[in-house]
């Protein structure tokens, strides 16, 4: 009675902590395992080495899907940054029905990215959407048809995903902005520093945390992104749009090849590492402080 | 009679760090047991051992002559006042105060006749049906008693419950403590870093540091009689003087001298006899060092000195003067005409004074 | 300086600064039009007729209102080879939300309660691997996954997509409510504890009490996440048991027969408005658990 009294709480985390350790931990453990192995439709046990990954860093396809990776994430997450900043500030001051706007803003975010896909999907169809549009006004030499254009399809996905999440960083710097102490800012302006000079001198630089956090979520969302890409592009025209994941699922689940599923998913873990850890580490570092 | 809680060589880790340092304190029933010590001296953790809310690393402790070393807080028979009052935020005042003896399953109409005694008691029934969050810290602070008092334990623990209060305040709930005390004739152990507190509350005192205790007695006892230089530095406001000085044997007595920046020292007798090393340090409290004829006394020695500083405090008229290189407070009338810069002459009281060992810090006499 | 050319200068001033806000607010309200102008085009393009969607332009409102494609949408259009519109998978979706949900929800509570309140060696470690947990990219788990429900016998069922919701979702929880708890004091515990009350008493009668803006955080997080996902839901359901975002999907992607834009719109504000509506009546909490799921502390 006295022993289950003290251990309750180890035995009510206990199952979630089998779960994790099997289904995070464990399993992370079998992708990279099956990843050294020759596996194609069934998985192997024998390991061979990094068989896998030379096939994939020989492959065409990866090595768009992997550049695609760098280019839309770069993209994805500096435009929405930026925009999210400069929404941020102007929402700052002291804007009439900035509640209104902020919803407005902020909903997309709400949404499934197939949701967001199929509208963006419509709205780039050249034949009927925004093309035809313009040219329908008059202007016939218009030409906007990136959804079909392999040069240029990445960069639909950019543009969808950047409005479905810079509101988010937008709602994330203004959180911050607000958090900054106000005698600061009513010190500077007591001493007649202009407004623009008290955000790129004060307010924003004591946002660096702020900056993290919005980096490291869109770097992961980047990473993770998939439904938007299948949704909006397929992955095509041909391959021209795939992202590694993309890539594994296509290997997974329709190329029956779980070798190249294995490692790429594997290389995708370590990408996410690279950024998260770190970060973790630090804030858990802080907070035992 | 056994006595109602006694720690026997308690000792408390955290990995390799020792909190505690073979604790040993008994009292019996009626006391008022005051821990108290400078911050991170390990008193509160002390106190937890005591209430079960950390396991003790070694050693034993009993309540009312039952081993509690291992027994959960719920079947040791004591009641807690904490901090910030951890009052349940989202219960009502009589549920707050109810909650223990319906956890227990008393019956209702006890429950009832408990709370409205308690209440009285604390003048807090105008308050039963209100949310804590509603109250100001004051009634707060009774709160929690109430549901201290509710429970009629073995044994009372309170952990600093006065320090989130406002000075006046403080000084009301203070009396208000001691009176409950007296009247319910309940034992109490009490935890705080306030040495007025431990004074005016205490019947028997623990002073701590660095989870080792360094004294335990009467208030009176480790007023008078500090056993180390830490206890006489940290009881008494101000702070019993510490002046380094030269002891030499002289006849039955010794001639102790004082170190003054005029160049020529002061030279007091202590004709008690006893054998004093060459290096010592003497502790005098500042109201041991006043006017001559002020206070009674046959050991009172007359020495000249220079003033630096006045600090009329009101009642008294406290005067800074520097001696053996430390500053030395003493406490004359508040009519005093001692001015900054001129020579006063003062009285030591040789009766009262303490000596200690400048290498170890403890007691010699 | 004289008082005509100082005023002179004081109310350019002023002229300057109503033009910088009136510009503030024509930047403010494009940026209002770009993040609406998706929606305007959906709502407006299943309110049309396929025949006007060929004729007109991409924002023109209908000129004959129409919801057949709304109809079709919910009932009748084809995902692959079944034509039963959105209907039965807009219900498999709250079969997997609503119980992942709850059962995530209630597990997360448990455990932030253990790891915040009652410490034990251990406990940060077990946290630290857990917050780990969620930002793992879930494809390093699909294949282990797809072969463990298949051993459980619950692959391709609603129950199987339930786990895994359950599952990928418990770092998030956890942490929501760790970090909600930690705010409480310690000593609410130890004054329950003298109090006689145990483990699961002091968590029923005092923290989930307490609880209700972190329960409301949790669930809509929760909820929007389970509701629109695409990928597990892609990965591991079969024909009778995908959810909306699937079937979504499938329906815009089907090659076979006329593109119907209408209905894809129409199917589309379908699959978005559960969440959307909730984002709408409880958007504070929704901006509370997208920010707390981001900074961490």
């Amino acid at each position: 009675m006295k022993f289950l009294e003290d251990h309750l709480p180890k035995l009510m985390l206990a199952p979630s902590f089998i779960a994790m350790l099997i289904f995070v931990y464990g399993f992370i453990g079998w992708t990279a395992w099956v990843s050294l192995t020759r596996s194609r439709l069934l998985p192997r046990y024998e390991i061979e080495g990094f068989i896998q990954y030379e096939r994939l860093f020989s492959s065409l396809r990866w090595d768009t899907a992997f550049t695609n990776l760098f280019l839309f994430g770069g993209l994805f997450i500096v435009i929405s940054m930026i925009l999210g900043l400069a929404l941020a500030i102007f929402l700052d001051q002291n804007i009439r029905a900035e509640g209104a706007i902020r919803t407005i803003y902020l909903y997309p975010m709400a949404l499934s990215m197939i949701v967001t896909g199929t509208a963006w999907k419509w709205i780039l169809n050249p034949g009927l959407g925004l093309e035809a549009m313009v040219q329908g006004w008059g202007f016939e030499g218009f030409k906007f048809d990136w959804l079909v254009n392999p040069d240029m399809a990445i960069y639909t996905v950019v543009l969808a995903a950047i409005w479905q999440s810079s509101g988010f960083v937008m709602a994330l710097f203004l959180a911050g902005l607000r958090s900054v102490d106000g005698e600061i800012i009513k010190a500077a302006q007591i001493d007649g520093i202009p407004n623009w000079r008290i955000y790129s001198a004060i307010i924003i630089p004591s946002m660096a945390p702020i900056f993290l956090s919005a980096f490291i979520v869109l770097a992961h969302l980047a990473i993770k992104s998939f439904d938007l890409v299948i949704a909006l592009t397929g992955g095509g025209p041909g391959f021209s749009t795939d992202l590694p994941a993309t890539y594994m699922f296509a290997m997974a689940f329709s190329r029956g090849d779980i070798g190249q599923a294995a490692s790429s998913a594997m290389v995708m873990m370590g990408v996410v590492f690279t950024i998260v850890v770190p970060y973790l580490y630090s804030e858990l570092r802080v907070k035992n402080d | 009679m056994a006595p109602i809680l006694e720690i026997q060589g308690l000792y408390k880790n955290y990995g390799s760090t020792e909190i505690l340092k073979d604790i040993n304190v008994s009292i019996d029933a009626g006391d008022f047991l005051v821990l108290v010590g400078p911050s991170g001296c390990g008193k509160s953790t002390l106190l937890n051992c005591i209430a079960g809310l950390e396991p003790i690393s070694g050693g034993t402790l009993s309540i009312g002559g039952q081993d509690m070393t291992h027994v959960s807080p719920k079947d040791r028979d004591i009641a807690m006042v904490f901090q910030s009052y951890a009052l349940y935020p989202t219960m009502s005042v009589a549920k707050n105060i109810t909650f223990g003896m319906k956890v227990r399953g008393v019956d209702q109409q006890t429950q009832d006749a408990k709370l409205k005694k308690v209440a009285e008691q604390l003048q807090i029934d105008q308050l039963l049906h209100r949310r804590p969050g509603q109250l100001s810290g004051g009634q707060r602070q009774r709160v929690a008693m109430g549901r201290a008092l509710v429970r009629d334990p073995k044994l009372f623990l309170f952990d600093e419950p006065l320090s989130n209060l406002d000075a006046k305040l403080r000084v009301e709930m203070r009396t208000e403590i001691k009176a409950l005390h007296q009247n319910l004739g309940a034992t109490m152990v009490y935890v705080t870093h306030d040495q007025i507190e431990a004074m005016t509350l205490a019947t028997k005192i623990v002073v701590m540091k660095g989870g080792v205790v360094q004294q335990i007695g009467t208030p009176a006892e480790i007023y008078n009689r500090p056993a180390n230089m830490f206890v006489a530095d940290f009881m008494g406001s101000p702070a019993m003087n510490l002046i380094p000085a030269k002891a030499v044997k002289n006849g039955s007595g010794n001639t102790i001298e004082i170190e003054d920046k005029t160049g020529k020292p002061i030279v007091l007798k202590d004709t008690s006899g006893r054998d004093l090393p060459n290096n010592v340090v003497i502790g005098v409290r500042p109201e041991d060092i006043s006017e001559p004829g002020a206070r009674n006394g046959k050991a009172q020695q007359e020495a000249d000195f220079l003033v630096d500083i006045v600090e009329p405090a009101g009642a008294d008229t406290y005067v800074v003067t520097s001696l053996g290189g430390r500053q030395v407070t003493a406490r004359l009338h508040a009519e005093t005409t001692a001015q900054p810069g001129q020579h006063q002459t003062l009285a030591f009281d040789m009766a009262k004074v303490s000596y200690f060992d400048p290498d170890t810090g403890l007691r010699l006499n | 300086m004289t008082d005509a050319v100082y005023s002179e200068a004081r109310s350019q001033g002023q002229i300057t600064r109503l033009v910088l806000r009136w510009l503030l607010y024509l930047l403010l309200f494009v940026f209002a039009l770009f993040y609406l102008a998706p929606l305007f085009v959906m709502v407006t393009t299943s309110l049309k007729s396929l025949e006007e969607i060929r004729t007109g332009d991409l924002i023109s409102l209908p000129r004959q209102v129409t919801f057949d494609a709304w109809r079709t949408a919910w009932a009748s259009a084809c995902t692959g080879i079944q034509c039963e519109g959105v209907r039965p998978y807009f219900w498999n979706s709250v079969l997997i939300a609503v119980p992942a949900v709850l059962i995530s929800t209630l597990l997360g509570a448990i455990n932030g309660y253990v790891v915040a309140q009652w410490r034990f060696p251990g406990a940060n470690i077990f946290f630290a691997l857990m917050l780990f947990g969620c930002f793992i990219p879930f494809q390093v788990v699909l294949l282990p996954m797809a072969r463990m429900l298949g051993l459980m016998g619950i692959a391709g069922t609603i129950p199987g997509l339930i786990f895994v919701h359950v599952i990928y979702g418990l770092g998030f929880t956890t942490l929501f409510f760790r970090n909600y708890y930690v705010t409480i004091p310690a000593e609410l515990t130890k004054a329950a504890k003298v109090d006689g009350a145990g483990f699961f008493r002091i968590f029923w009668s005092i923290f989930l009490p307490l609880s209700l803006p972190i329960i409301v955080v949790t669930v809509i997080w929760q909820f929007t996440q389970i509701w629109n996902d695409f990928l597990f839901g892609v990965s591991f359901s079969q024909a009778g048991t995908q959810p909306i975002t699937v079937a979504l999907n499938n329906i815009v992607n089907s090659t076979t027969g006329v593109k119907e834009y209408n209905v894809d719109m129409a199917a589309a504000i379908i699959a978005g408005l559960p969440t959307l509506l909730v984002y709408v009546v409880a958007g504070k909490y929704f901006i509370r658990g997208l920010t707390a799921g981001s900074v961490k502390g």
